[in-house]
């Protein structure tokens, strides 16, 4: 009998935890608790901006505000969101996953207008990392479906990012080509072809190209190419491409949460000060673009920033991109199954 | 344990040198792999990172599933053995079969339908939060998913051992008049002691380890809900390829500590025979 | 319910009753809402789902794979349990302590230190890039990743049985003049033959589920190396609850019929050597 109530007591434990764990959350009245759910690459300068924000808020309010944060792949980010996990905000890498959080039912429409500029406080883009010395020669997107070239790229279908990778290749094969669909079609699939390691996200591919050495070009987020800069500045070289696309990360206030927890004001003000002069040079120093074209100038040393940018509108929304390549059916399938 | 008569010769050789080219190659490089990355930037840079407020609660965190996770495994171990091997009854091999099921459940699919089940589609959702009992992306769903994964194997190894007795020992003792309790303490424990070790042993560094079904649940609260596997995964996301093999060390460290106290239990216990 | 059998042991009502409770909240229930959430696609969109190409061919990588790795910790997880029960030479504690390792590591980390080693800039990957093998981002490398999951399994499985074994049988044999080819076929095998194939048939569902080490060695090439957990992960990217449902639940029936045989021929095993006496 005594192990009977070991399990009662076991059992009694996990619910214990739960509830502890449920009640954690109440705080002394001068603090206030949010939680940011954001994607990978973005740790370093949330870092930095929570910092500034809690002071920030401070003056305003006199209120303490703490901030847990929360990063993993921006789909599997949505996804637990809109299964529970409790974000005040979130911060993602494509607006089509803060719209996932949306159709869950936690965030209001017109979300997209609620913060400047489509609610992108910073954006980046794609570019190309090779090689020291750049050994194939890798200039535009015309010489990645050289027969000798390897490619590393995460895959569409798993991450996000790759997305951004897959529309900046069609774009230039759209300009290319002048629409004709046949030779853009064909394109693509000379570039997959040329894919050594289709790495499940951003980080993973990354790994195959700095750390074992697989292939001859990368193509990553340019923020991210400059962190491989930064580590491994005798190694590696960013080239950027003629054409590329405007990666917009979306930010939006969680309404079902806040409102639950009576947070809104410290989120919504918590997302509208990525705005400011101070955080948005934060963002540059992260190597993002800042949405603020003064503040950008400052970086022009940096970033390109004469490089002709297409952006998901120009291929009709998220919605439509999503339907047309990357469901199951879509054209990134058929390019394998030719 | 009794004297065996060994042989010897270039046989014994042979095979030994067959185990150990194998747990070299597949098993000590690359450990060696990790401990060399994880001191690549030296002593300092490992010390801090493995000193890092974050890694020392996501330890705590882990420890503390671990051994939750044990707990209600051992409980059920010892207990579903015992009915498996010791009454015969309808339904005995699916139930068998049952208790493996999670073992070949990809953690994928283990850390999916506790969301399924317990998350806000679910329809015991609303329950939950009334009671404001939180389970996914809290530490019970990481404690559930460690329970999941681990969940066969302490009964897994009690089970062959208790076949291979067979029950006549019991048996006589129940005819004796002995109770269910007395009869496992007296009769059953002691010849299943070792593999219930072993069983333990399993479940606890399996649990230590276990990476894609508390993933899918965690919701990785930096400091709430990061066990160490996880905080391993977001350094190495973050482009922090030094610490994530630090904090690994850390757990190999651990499983080896775990290690050598289970063999001078063995020991001990074996000198006693 | 009526007794079958008069149980002699005292105990059945609540070992059977803990069993059956911990096992319904951990397992069955959680099992029972992917049923559920299948069945929101329909009988035709299942299978349509399932029978695409790209899941048909990761399934069989999947399958392949674990198959290979599976054969391989069979014959490896027995000589370790052989030698570990047997024989004794310096380093053997330490031989025996090492076996649980690859559990404590993340599978994660495991996959990255592993593809490290194996591409062809790696350690062990040179060596064999001379001959021109590779092995990280091809199905070898998925193999190697599934013996280094799956080794602990078999070699745990047979181990406590072997020290069991009574060496009486053995040393008759030997006095017949048996020769040792001969005792290890007809006496011993037979034994451990249970424990090594539960053993290796866990290994086998682990390694097929096996997602977390496999994604960094696999190299994720549609046809060639792409896995079904993969595919799983991809449907849930796309918020396609019930197609990765669908899928997870193919790979659930698969492992559960696996499962099923080897206790079932496992059970039949023991009322052999038993002499139909259980």
């Amino acid at each position: 009998m005594k192990k009977n109530r070991v399990v009662t007591l076991g059992l009694a434990a996990v619910l214990a935890l739960g509830t502890v764990n449920g009640a954690a959350t109440v705080l002394a009245d001068d603090t206030v608790e949010i939680t940011n759910v954001s994607y990978d690459p973005t740790r370093e300068l949330y870092e930095q901006y929570n910092k500034i924000f809690q002071e920030h808020w401070k003056e305003e309010t006199g209120q303490d505000v703490e901030i847990t944060q929360s990063h993993g792949g921006s789909g599997k980010q949505a996804l637990e969101v809109a299964n529970g996990l409790e974000a005040d905000v979130v911060t993602l890498a494509l607006e089509y996953d803060v719209k996932a959080v949306q159709d869950a039912g936690l965030i209001e429409d017109g979300w997209v207008d609620e913060f400047p500029l489509d609610s992108s406080p910073y954006t980046s883009t794609i570019v190309f990392l090779v090689r020291k010395g750049n050994p194939k020669n890798i200039q535009d997107w015309g010489d990645l479906v050289k027969e000798d070239v390897g490619i590393i790229t995460p895959n569409p279908k798993t991450s996000g990012g790759a997305r951004w990778n897959y529309l900046a290749a069609w774009a230039y094969a759209d300009k290319e080509f002048d629409g004709d669909e046949e030779k853009i079609k064909d394109y693509i699939q000379k570039l997959y072809e040329n894919v050594l390691v289709l790495d499940s996200g951003a980080r993973g591919a990354t790994t195959s190209f700095v750390e074992n050495g697989q292939g001859d070009v990368l193509l990553a987020w340019e923020n991210e190419a400059f962190l491989s800069i930064r580590d491994y500045p005798d190694d590696y070289e960013i080239i950027t491409p003629s054409i590329s696309i405007l990666a917009q990360p979306s930010v939006a206030v969680v309404d079902e949460v806040v409102d639950d927890r009576g947070t809104r004001e410290v989120a919504t003000e918590y997302l509208n000060y990525l705005y400011s002069d101070e955080a948005q040079r934060i963002e540059g120093d992260n190597f993002y673009r800042p949405s603020n074209e003064e503040i950008l100038k400052e970086y022009a040393d940096v970033f390109d920033l004469e490089l002709e940018l297409v952006t998901i509108d120009d291929f009709g929304g998220w919605d439509e991109a999503q339907e047309v390549h990357f469901a199951d059916g879509g054209v990134f399938d058929q390019i394998y199954e030719k | 344990m009794e004297k065996r008569r060994e042989d010897s010769g270039p046989f014994k050789w042979l095979l030994i040198g067959i185990s150990v080219l194998f747990l070299v190659i597949m098993l000590v490089v690359p450990l060696i792999t990790v401990i060399t990355e994880a001191l690549r930037k030296g002593w300092e840079f490992y010390k801090e990172a493995i000193l890092d407020e974050y890694t020392v609660k996501a330890f705590w965190l882990t420890v503390e599933a671990t051994v939750l996770a044990l707990l209600c495994n051992s409980v059920f171990g010892l207990f579903a053995a015992w009915a498996l091997t010791r009454y015969h009854f309808k339904g005995k091999k699916v139930l068998t079969t049952l208790i493996d099921i999670p073992v070949t459940v990809s953690p994928i699919i283990a850390g999916l339908i506790y969301i399924l089940t317990f998350g806000k589609q679910s329809p015991l959702y609303p329950l939950l939060k009334a009671w404001d009992i939180k389970i996914v992306f809290a530490v019970p769903g990481i404690v559930l998913a460690t329970i999941f994964v681990t969940f066969p194997f302490v009964s897994r190894e009690l089970i062959p051992v208790l076949e291979a007795q067979g029950t006549d020992e019991e048996e006589a003792a129940a005819l004796m008049g002995a109770n269910g309790l007395t009869i496992f303490r007296k009769v059953t424990f002691p010849h299943i002691k070792w593999a219930f070790l072993y069983g333990v042993v399993l479940c606890t560094a399996r649990a230590m380890g276990e990476f894609g079904a508390v993933s899918v649940l965690s919701g990785h609260l930096r400091g709430k809900t990061n066990t160490l596997p996880l905080h391993i995964e977001i350094l190495f996301n973050e482009f922090q390829y030094v610490p994530a093999f630090a904090v690994s060390s850390i757990l190999v460290l651990m499983a080896v500590i775990i290690l050598i106290l289970r063999s001078i239990v063995e020991y001990l216990g074996k000198k006693e025979i | 319910m009526k007794k079958a059998k008069k149980r002699v042991i005292p105990g059945f009502g609540i070992s059977m009753g803990v069993t059956v409770a911990i096992l319904s909240v951990v397992v069955l229930i959680p099992l029972a809402s992917l049923a559920v959430f299948t069945a929101e696609l329909g009988w035709k969109d299942f299978i349509e789902t399932v029978t695409r190409a790209r899941v048909l061919s990761s399934f069989y990588v999947s399958f392949i794979t674990a198959l290979v790795a599976s054969a391989i910790n069979a014959v490896m997880g027995l000589i370790l349990a052989w030698v570990l029960v047997r024989y004794e030479f310096p380093g053997k504690r330490i031989m025996d302590g090492m076996i649980e390792l690859p559990f404590a590591l993340p599978t994660a980390v495991a996959g990255i230190a592993l593809t490290s080693l194996t591409a062809d800039s790696g350690f062990i990957g040179a060596f064999f890039a001379r001959f021109g093998i590779k092995i990280a981002y091809t199905r070898i490398g998925i193999t190697v990743a599934l013996v280094f999951i799956g080794i602990p399994f078999v070699v745990r499985a047979v181990q406590p049985v072997l020290e069991k074994l009574d060496g009486a049988y053995e040393e008759a044999a030997m006095v017949l003049g048996a020769s040792p080819a001969t005792i290890f076929r007809r006496v011993i095998f037979p034994e451990l033959f249970p424990a090594l194939l539960t053993g290796t048939g866990l290994a086998f569902g682990r390694c097929i589920g096996e997602y977390g080490s496999v994604v960094f060695i696999a190299g994720n090439k549609p046809y060639y190396t792409e896995i079904a957990p993969l595919m799983i992960m991809s449907e849930l990217q796309e918020y396609d609850y019930a197609s990765a449902s669908a899928i997870a639940l193919v790979m659930l029936a698969a492992s559960f019929l696996i499962l099923f045989l080897i206790n079932f021929v496992q059970a039949r095993n023991n009322r052999l050597l038993k002499g139909g006496n259980a």
